[in-house]
């Protein structure tokens, strides 16, 4: 097992490598001269000439590649031309609320989408099967932003005044005002600036709320988060959903679970403990798969939604040419993707030795 | 044994062997046909394309002029409701089926134009991502050794990032277009084809009657296109497929953020995007459009995935 996750982390070293390239690339790929974006009409020759060295574009482009790459090593992804911060600053602000997001919208699809593939499969070809199988198919060709905002206009205006109502934009009802839990343990006097782990951790409103016993403040995360959740996390469940019941469709046939049946063990012990367990193995590994399609879904739902999220971040960025941040987000992103399915391989070869050992 | 005996042995085994006369082409057509999800997704398709080629008839006004100043038409007219006769709309009134749009242009002659982008950015972009994956995967399959490992790196790069990101991150360096946005969306499925036609002709390539040709005296050129490619062919067919309905959805999102097709050009995703903030107040501007895609989308994700059925030879039929 050892060996297996040491060789796994070792292929991956050369993907990092390429994704910094081409991130760098990019970079140096996208028209117009930094200078001129970040001062405007007061970029004058002199004062690009002296940017130019600041930021060591006077150089050769190797020599600023291996540049780039020993600040990227280092955790230094370069400060952001609209905001004027450092890129991480950003990151520790904004990344929870995507982290939040994406979190509850894996738990909505796989809470629904396993149940919803075991139950048709073991009702083959029922009518529970069959309109599970119609819904997946609609589940994975809808537009995320569209949903989103159908969501949106069906909970926010259709539904407005019954119980059913839910929020259609924000985190946190206007005017809320979430005490973080550094200051609630008085780690961190008010106004005084908190690390920026500290940060981190209190902008995830849900772990915020139960580390500080706000249950105001947990159902009103919580409320706020269902309906981008159920945007972003629609497709991933339509995808969960077709394929554990073709998994369980299989190991149901299998003589394992005939000789189980032969066995007398009760029904529900066999589809369970026999069939879905084994079944489970593929749907694993299409869960890790599902992040880059988290991560779309969150860049194109936060807008929606009015999140200050990485993808929101990410897309603003790119409207005002902020080319720092685009590339420090970017590289994060990428990164996280590496390691997320580095991770899946792991847990899967846990799971299947066979996958080790071949 | 004697010779005799042998020969007939083996004339007997051939005979016993050889299935009844039929040909591949119209086998698979005959399963393509039999599974209800690609007849369905064949229809949507078909449907989808006719509209697409008669869009001037189809349509009932033109896509880019607004209704202000036309006869008939009085009143607050931008992003109004959907008219129809049949369902009560009183006559004295304008038809129009889906309403009209924030420029007070009518929506379903829009939606309906809208077809030809979608369709023109979901089969080209798939087509030169199945080309080029397709060359560099067989090259990489079939020559092995470093040009294997630098055309697969490079591959394994372009997968490491979430396939959206990619594609803002390459339109951005582009410049919003819809045109980019095809090349971008093309460049980034490129690996997917590229591993499917590398894994089949590693498959393909050790095969018995490859030997053959070779003896033969086949060039390695001909060997790959004649021999190697017409076996890789389904996987890829299928893939293409179904990529077609993720393109028509990428293409979508990226017109949606303000990369892809650019206002006033009919453009579903465009579409969207410009009535996003009036969801609330003209919710017909952002179902209409997102309806189309989805539909669009259904119609080659059902079809991919009955053409995968069919053409599955490890499913048994009888």
């Amino acid at each position: 097992m050892g060996s297996f996750i040491l060789r796994r982390m070792v292929s991956s070293i050369p993907v990092l490598m390429g994704i910094l390239a081409v991130t760098f690339f990019l970079s140096r790929a996208i028209p117009g001269n930094p200078c001129t974006a970040i001062y405007g009409e007061r970029a004058t020759p002199a004062l690009c000439a002296a940017f130019a060295v600041r930021n060591g574009l006077d150089r050769s482009v190797p020599e600023q590649f291996i540049i780039y790459m020993g600040r990227m090593l280092t955790g230094d992804l370069g400060t952001s031309i609209r905001f004027s911060t450092p890129v991480t600053a950003l990151m520790a602000e904004r990344l929870p609320v995507t982290i939040e997001l994406a979190f509850t919208a894996l738990l909505f699809a796989i809470l629904l989408g396993v149940p919803l593939g075991i139950i048709s499969a073991y009702y083959r070809n029922s009518a529970i099967d069959v309109g599970t199988m119609i819904g997946a198919n609609i589940g994975v060709s809808m537009p995320v932003f569209w949903l989103g905002l159908m969501l949106a206009y069906i909970f926010g205006v259709v539904l407005r005044g019954t119980p059913f109502a839910l929020p259609p934009s924000g985190r946190l009802p206007a005017g809320f005002h979430a005490i973080p839990f550094y200051e609630a343990w008085g780690w961190v006097l008010e106004g005084q600036t908190p690390s920026q782990l500290f940060t981190f951790i209190s902008r995830l409103n849900i772990l915020n709320a139960i580390l500080t016993l706000n249950g105001d403040l947990l159902l009103n995360a919580l409320r706020h988060l269902i309906l981008p959740a159920v945007a972003v996390g629609t497709i991933p469940m339509a995808i969960i959903a077709r394929m554990t019941r073709s998994s369980v469709l299989e190991t149901l046939s299998q003589d394992y679970v005939r000789t189980a049946r032969s066995k007398g063990l009760r029904e529900l012990h066999v589809v369970l403990g026999h069939a879905v367990r084994n079944a489970l193995l593929p749907v694993v590994t299409i869960i890790g798969l599902n992040f880059g399609l988290l991560i779309s879904g969150a860049v194109l739902t936060e807008t929606i939604f009015s999140l200050a999220g990485v993808g929101r971040t990410l897309v603003d960025g790119i409207t005002s040419r902020d080319y720092t941040l685009v590339q420090g987000f970017t590289v994060v992103i990428a990164v996280a993707f590496v390691v997320i399915n580095l991770f899946t391989d792991i847990i899967y070869s846990y799971l299947d030795p066979r996958i080790r050992l071949g | 044994m004697d010779q005799a005996k042998i020969t007939k042995l083996e004339k007997d085994s051939q005979v016993k062997g050889e299935a009844p006369h039929s040909s591949l082409f119209l086998d698979t057509l005959k399963y393509i046909f039999r599974n209800r999800s690609a007849v369905l997704g064949i229809i949507i398709i078909s449907i989808l394309v006719l509209i697409a080629l008669f869009a001037s008839p189809i349509a009932t006004h033109e896509p880019l002029q607004s209704m202000i100043g036309q006869p008939g038409h009085t009143g607050q007219l931008p992003a109004r409701a959907p008219c129809i006769h049949a369902l009560g709309c009183p006559t004295t009134e304008p038809q129009h089926l889906m309403g009209l749009d924030l420029n007070a242009r009518d929506q379903f002659s829009r939606i309906v134009f809208g077809s030809r982008e979608s369709l023109k950015v979901g089969f080209l972009s798939v087509t030169v991502a199945i080309v080029v994956g397709t060359l560099l995967g067989m090259v990489a399959g079939f020559y092995g050794g470093w040009i294997d490992n630098v055309i697969m790196r490079m591959m394994d790069v372009l997968l490491a990032f979430p396939s959206l990101l990619l594609a803002i991150a390459i339109v951005t360096v582009l410049g919003p277009g819809l045109q980019n946005a095809l090349l971008a969306i093309a460049l980034v499925s490129i690996p997917q084809y590229a591993r499917l036609a590398r894994a089949s002709v590693l498959a393909t390539r050790e095969q018995e009657y490859i030997t053959a040709v070779r003896a033969l005296g086949a060039t390695n050129r001909r060997i790959l296109f004649m021999h190697v490619l017409p076996n890789s062919l389904t996987p890829l067919i299928v893939q293409g497929t179904l990529g077609i309905g993720g393109a028509v959805l990428e293409a979508a999102a990226l017109s949606f953020i303000g990369l892809g097709a650019q206002p006033p050009q009919p453009e579903w995703g465009a579409m969207l995007s410009e009535a996003r903030n009036r969801v609330f107040t003209s919710p017909h501007l952002v179902f209409y459009p997102g309806l189309a895609i989805m539909i669009t989308v259904l119609g080659f994700n059902l079809f991919g995935d009955g053409l995968r059925d069919a053409l599955d030879p490890r499913l048994n039929r009888n």
